[in-house]
């Protein structure tokens, strides 16, 4: 989606004396490298999978969208619909074995992205025993640490600096690891992004942060909340060389992943991310969405999508209609066995109430 | 098979609306995404999104219809192939059970979920504690005198020696080796990897070593004093105690948050406030608040070693005192278990931290008197040891709570309602508390004095509930 032009040109070259002594000065280097070429080449089976993933994401919002309507689903609940190629964009890139993986309350995309099961992300929304955090979380904690995905966090921004964190923790034990921070673009206005900014330039640490900028934070417009809404730039002030990015294109985003991780794994520390993308629904679900107009949702739902794009590219391809619509009849049917259990599995045992207050006994 | 459209919950209280507006007729076909109908809130008009593709097969509540309950079935839904008509006749049976559905106060929200076996019970055990007691100390073992910074800096050396993946970081905590030199010679020791300058960046680093601590390291994490941690509270609070538990006990954040706190000396409002009762009431959190320098070597210990996010309250004015310390390999005392630092048969005064040594004063003026006092020190005020607590007043049936701190909701008002609660049969007289006052403190020096607690307040306090004059 075309938010805004992306800055194509060229870093003007070192003119005046304070600029020369700054020729390792990166912040122009990787757009200009991401520019060359904007495009992953995915083979067919990476093709199949990224269509596969973020189709899995929509069906399971739309089912767990539904849950919450019948009363399944309590509390906040943020859909992801619209933003699914960031996530698989960018996770599909990730080394699995030694990456980290942190963000907000806008989580269960990223999780499903793990290929985590289903069943238990559903049940922990609706409250279960079997839910991944035991019914204790809700939607917007959730953790997989067997996956290295640190959350799920409630508090705009928090994950910024717990990310740095798990970076410094790649960085300590020389792992080889990356941590994946992702955070909104209302929470790019949180001091404690910056003073993390700050602290993972200063001490070179592995982090790509991420903005998802849907435009909206709740009910108010980036143009409404930010002096400078090319989040892309905002790394400019500690050195974080920045790039801005197609989020509603996965193959965008996970070309864009190639380029910021290959240069923070060597050691060049963080980089900062600006994916465009757009959600369909309301914020959480009581949002009544009076701050846009259909006609911009609509728009976006039919010149953007990130689903209906690669479908498209992948019937090009030679993929047949009828092959897609299995694979969609597939999930669906995925998403409702996992609905069926959260729904019938039992809630948490009464004993519950008091265990992991504290891991130790005192 | 005909799927039910539910009148949707569109908010986390709603519990009825108005079908505003049917934006598709019977008969229609729907596609996924659709906008079905409108619903009107108290709060606003939503859109009825459809999530499964069909045929809109027959209406049920008709447009206008208000105070339609969640959970009401609106319509009926063919799905692809299916006969409508079928679903006609399906639809008139269910129909009237529709119009049964009352709007039950408070059931709104819930309607969709089925009572489970572990429904709401008051039979769920709370747990119990059973602290340990210190070690003993073996016969014969060399006592050596050590002043409180000395000991918390052995403290951290002993377990960075110990443990890889123990580091330090904070302001001024390496080269310049601590504001209050309680880092001192660690950098020279462990290198700048292992301690680590930042920034003047409270809520960063606060949430940074919480990460790190996420990700599998134990971060000892220094703030200059406990005012600034203030910026950073939401890490420690929302961020380290909480997140075990929203995890259901995947996520530990075994993190140590210490520095100097409460009032030092004339430096004002704003640099001197005891954090203790703050900390002390959340749950996923362990404070600890020492007094002698034998207790912070061996709490400091047990806390870096904790699994759990741990506050650590030290005192600025206590750094410079000394006390024995046993020379022990590994001296390491269990959390949330209080100390008799004092036996005495005639009355308990109850304290932590600093206010420990004017207990321990004012202990020394009653004995002149004749009055022999015990007096506690707490040591951890999460978990709070009770029992300790509750033995003593069942010995001396009188007590004191001494705190160096604002009165309004501190620890002196629980071991106050602990009291109360558990200990009403042993009490001779009410407890009472003396702390600070209840003001910012002030800079004046002879305000600063009449601000905080002395021990002479201790002692009158001790005659009162003795009947003594
Ligand atoms: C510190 C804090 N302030 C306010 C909120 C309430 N809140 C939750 S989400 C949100 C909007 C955040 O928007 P954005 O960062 O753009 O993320 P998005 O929801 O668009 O994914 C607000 C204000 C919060 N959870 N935490
Ligand atoms: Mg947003």
């Amino acid at each position: 989606m075309a938010k805004k032009p992306a800055a194509k040109k060229p870093a003007a070259k070192a003119q005046s004396p304070v600029d020369a002594q700054d020729e390792d000065f990166v912040l122009h280097s990787l757009q200009e490298e991401f520019d060359k070429n904007r495009t992953f080449d995915a083979d067919a089976d990476q093709m199949m999978r990224f269509y596969e993933q973020m189709l899995l994401i929509r069906r399971f919002e739309e089912r767990a969208g539904q849950l919450y309507g019948l009363g399944l689903i309590g509390g906040f609940c943020h859909l992801y619909i619209g933003q699914e190629a960031v996530a698989i964009g960018l996770q599909s890139a990730l080394d699995n074995d030694r990456d980290s993986v942190i963000t907000g309350y806008r989580d269960h995309g990223h999780m499903l992205a793990y290929g985590i099961d289903p069943k238990v992300i559903m049940a922990e929304l609706t409250g279960r025993q079997a839910g991944i955090s035991k019914g204790k979380g809700g939607s917007m904690h959730m953790f997989s640490t067997e996956h290295k995905f640190y959350g799920g966090h409630g508090i705009v921004g928090a994950q910024v600096p717990l990310g740095a964190g798990l970076a410094f923790a790649h960085k300590y034990n020389e792992d080889g690891g990356i941590c994946l921070a992702y955070f909104g673009d209302g929470a790019a206005n949180q001091g404690q992004v910056y003073e993390a900014f700050n602290m993972a330039a200063l001490w070179n640490l592995p982090i790509c942060f991420v903005v998802e900028d849907n435009q909206y934070a709740m009910g108010t417009a980036t143009k409404r909340s930010s002096a400078e809404t090319r989040f892309y730039r905002r790394g400019t002030s500690f050195r974080i060389p920045g790039m801005e990015v197609d989020g509603m294109n996965v193959l965008e985003v996970r070309q864009a992943a190639e380029v910021a991780f290959k240069h923070i794994r060597e050691g060049n520390g963080p980089v900062l991310m600006e994916c465009n993308t757009y959600r369909y629904r309301g914020h959480s679900m009581s949002d009544p969405a009076k701050y846009r107009t259909r006609e911009e949702v609509q728009d976006q739902k039919d010149h953007h999508d990130p689903i209906e794009r690669i479908k498209k590219t992948l019937i090009e391809q030679g993929k047949s209609e009828d092959e897609l619509k299995q694979i969609d009849k597939g999930i669906r049917s995925q998403i409702a066995e996992a609905a069926d259990f959260a729904e019938n599995s039992p809630e948490p045992e009464a004993a519950e109430l008091y265990t992991d207050v504290l891991v130790e006994e005192y | 098979m005909a799927t039910e459209l539910k009148m949707p919950a569109l908010s986390p209280t709603m519990e009825e609306g108005t079908l505003a507006k049917w934006l598709k007729s019977e008969g229609d076909k729907i596609e996924i995404g659709d906008i079905i109908a409108e619903i009107e809130t108290d709060k606003a008009t939503m859109e009825f999104e459809a999530v499964d593709e069909g045929t809109l097969a027959k209406i049920m509540v008709d447009e206008g219809t208000e105070g339609v309950a969640v959970g009401t079935v609106i319509a009926m839904m063919a799905d692809e192939g299916e006969d409508v008509g079928d679903i006609e006749a399906l639809a008139a049976k269910s129909d009237d059970s529709s119009e049964d559905k009352e709007d039950v106060e408070g059931e709104g929200k819930d309607v969709g979920r089925e009572p489970s076996e572990a429904e709401v019970t008051e039979t769920a055990e709370k747990p119990t504690r059973s602290p340990a007691s210190d070690p003993a100390i073996p016969e014969g073992t060399n006592m050596v005198s050590t002043s409180v910074r000395e000991a918390l800096r052995d403290a951290m050396a002993e377990e960075m020696r110990r443990d890889e993946r123990v580091f330090v970081m904070g302001e001024e905590v390496a080269q310049y080796q601590g504001a209050y030199k309680v880092t001192q010679g660690l950098l020279d020791e462990f290198g700048d990897k292992r301690v680590v300058d930042t920034p003047i960046t409270e809520y960063g680093f606060a949430g940074l070593g919480t990460g790190a601590a996420m990700g599998g390291l134990r971060p000892i994490v220094e703030f200059m004093t406990f005012n600034f941690a203030m910026q950073a509270i939401d890490h420690i609070i929302n961020s380290a105690a909480k997140t075990n538990y929203m995890s259901g006990g995947q996520m530990r954040c075994p993190i140590v948050f210490r520095g100097p706190n409460g009032a030092a000396s004339r430096v004002g409002a704003q640099h001197s406030q005891n954090y203790g009762p703050w900390y002390a009431s959340v749950p996923g959190l362990i404070v600890i608040a020492p007094y002698d320098a034998a207790d912070a070597k061996g709490l400091m210990k047990a806390a870096i070693r904790s699994e759990d996010p741990v506050v650590f309250l030290e005192n600025e004015l206590v750094y410079g005192r000394s006390f024995d310390v046993p020379e022990l390999d590994d001296y390491v005392l269990p959390i949330g278990k209080a100390r008799i630092v004092r036996e005495g048969s005639d009355v308990t005064i109850v304290s932590y931290s600093i206010a420990v040594g004017l207990a321990l004063e004012a202990a020394e003026k009653l004995a002149e008197d004749g009055i022999d006092a015990e007096v506690i020190d707490l040591r951890t005020l999460r978990p709070l040891d009770k029992e300790t607590v509750l033995e003593s007043l069942k010995k001396t049936n009188r007590m004191v709570v001494a705190e160096e701190g604002w009165p309004t909701c501190s620890i002196s008002s629980e071991i106050v309602t602990i009291c109360m609660e558990e200990g009403f049969d042993y009490l001779d007289a009410p407890v009472l508390r003396v702390t600070d006052e209840d003001v910012p403190l002030p800079y004046a020096a002879n305000l600063e004095a009449m601000a905080l607690i002395d021990s002479d307040r201790i002692v009158k306090a001790v005659k009162k509930v003795c009947y003594v004059e």
